[in-house]
């Protein structure tokens, strides 16, 4: 019983790491642009939340409800004002320009919110549970950050499968100019990736903020995590995307049980063993290449 | 008042101009065919025309006598240029149908909708879940039309069609062109078989080294006078 409540736990916190990483997956997809500075908009959003929370006094999921809109538009202008320019041949220069606005991002935090520890508090969210039989019962908080994984991955599958944006930014990633001799603006296109991508990630950065404490410093491991998660489920697939953040999740939570000081090195063990024998990820792509 | 009107067009790649002052007039409801060996320009002016590359001045291509040079390929097709593109193209990622939808994403009214597609083209419908890399040259060929018609444009630009198709797959798609011409779209061919080109269109002109050589009907040209302008000799 003790390890499949280890497990079960594990899995539930890869929802997150899921979202953490289809923003991430969603922009690499569509533009081919690996965005270094994905784990600072993540911790950014978790800020945001704290300034709405202090100026209207709401809780954080209300709170959510504008840090999120503010995202997308953070995103689609920082894609139409700066990214568009960085996209080309050479794809040393996204990433240079994202690693910058890594760096800058933190540092803005630090200046402005100070390098102490925060969190968004929702009590009654954090301490109720739903018991499952005698000795396993899952948290709220972890079962609602899954739910809400699932539904935000299928929503935007349901966008790029069914609908005409959707096939705009499939067609986008296959085959620009051709895209564009249909009437794909492919700058529009590319800021409307990016303001999804951040709008998904205010939802990962908020829900974060209140399963754990942040600081302005914490960005670049959760990029790593969403990286791994990406690589795990395999390239410009968001199911996959899912498994993987599930897997890496699961991996952790197992080592933590078996010693507390190994969860991250056992959720690299297992990104490493994929990249070993599984270099395309578990589930194939479903919308580009 | 010409549908399209391009003159002395000057257009190339960043270090290498292709086009040295061509001279195309094209009424409405014409097909028109150009002719030419590979390199002589053909496929640079039609990138050029559906704003791919940039003529040198805007007012080099007009459109309904709107200066097009300037405008982005989104805005082009919009005005009603759609364009089958050299090597078909077909969105790799997308089934059959949601190729075809692609076309019609600028979201112009008109005479081609899904069903007219189909049954233009039947082997389209019945392969309208497949993915593009599954179907044979002439069904992608078939496709890359069909998407272009979505966009119910007013002129057709049409490159290479024949290219590396059997004799037989190249008659079925040339067989589509009176059903394009009879809702009114005017279509410009470029076609390295003389005979075919010849053969489905109006009118023909011929280019050579980024300039247009020859120009006329083709009842009235005669053998030496295409030979000449093709190659040169």
């Amino acid at each position: 019983m003790y390890w499949i409540n280890t497990i079960v736990q594990g899995a539930l916190v890869g929802g997150l790491y899921a979202l953490f990483a289809t923003g991430l997956s969603l922009m690499f997809g569509v533009m081919r642009i690996i965005n270094l500075a994905h784990g600072d908009f993540i911790v950014l959003s978790a800020y945001l939340a704290v300034v709405v929370m202090d100026l209207i006094g709401v809780n954080p999921l209300v709170a959510l409800a504008v840090v999120a809109p503010a995202m997308f538009g953070i995103g689609y202008l920082l894609q139409r004002g700066l990214l568009n320019f960085t996209l080309g041949d050479d794809i040393l220069r996204p990433l240079l320009v994202t690693f910058g606005l890594s760096v800058v991002i933190e540092n803005v935090l630090l200046e402005v919110f100070s390098a102490d520890s925060r969190r968004l508090q929702l009590p009654w969210l954090e301490t109720s549970s739903i018991q499952l039989g005698d000795r396993l019962a899952i948290g709220l908080m972890p079962a609602t950050v899954f739910v809400v994984a699932v539904v935000v991955i299928g929503a935007i599958e349901f966008l790029l499968r069914w609908t005409a944006l959707g096939r705009a930014f499939r067609a986008t990633a296959d085959d620009t100019d051709t895209a564009r001799l249909y009437g794909v603006n492919n700058r529009n296109i590319y800021a409307l990736a990016t303001a999804i991508a951040l709008a998904v990630v205010s939802i990962a950065g908020v829900l974060f903020g209140i399963r754990t404490i942040f600081d302005p410093t914490i960005g670049p491991a959760r990029l790593l995590y969403a990286f791994e998660v990406v690589i795990i489920g395999g390239l410009g697939s968001l199911w996959g995307t899912l498994a993987g953040g599930i897997i890496l999740g699961v991996a952790q939570a197992l080592g933590a049980a078996f010693d507390p000081s190994w969860d991250t090195l056992a959720g690299h063990l297992v990104f490493l063993a994929v990249l070993l024998f599984r270099p395309q990820g578990l589930i194939p792509k479903t919308f580009d290449l | 008042m010409s549908l399209l009107l391009a003159h002395d067009l000057v257009a190339g790649y960043a270090d290498f101009q292709a086009l040295f002052g061509v001279d195309v007039t094209i009424e409405e409801g014409e097909t028109v065919a150009i002719i030419g060996a590979n390199g002589a320009g053909k496929t640079t002016l039609l990138r050029t025309i559906c704003g791919l590359l940039r003529s040198r001045r805007p007012t080099d291509i007009r459109f309904g006598g709107t200066p097009i040079g300037a405008l982005e390929p989104e805005q082009i097709i919009e005005l009603g240029i759609a364009m089958v593109p050299e090597g078909r193209r077909p969105f790799p990622s997308l089934n059959v149908a949601d190729n075809l939808r692609m076309g019609a994403y600028c979201g112009r009214k008109g005479p081609w909708t899904l069903q007219r597609v189909f049954s233009l083209f039947p082997d389209l419908a019945e392969k309208h879940s497949a993915m593009p890399p599954t179907l044979s040259g002439g069904q992608q060929q078939m496709l890359a039309i069909g998407r272009a018609l979505m966009a119910n444009p007013k002129l057709l630009l049409c490159d290479e069609l024949s290219l590396g198709l059997a004799p037989i797959i190249i008659r079925d798609i040339y067989g589509a062109m009176p059903g394009i011409r009879a809702e009114g779209t005017t279509i410009l061919i470029i076609e390295q078989d003389i005979q075919r080109a010849l053969r489905a269109s109006d009118r023909v002109y011929c280019m050579q080294k980024g300039r247009m050589t020859l120009q006329g009907r083709p009842v009235e040209l005669t053998r030496d006078e295409i030979k000449l302008a093709y190659f040169g000799v």
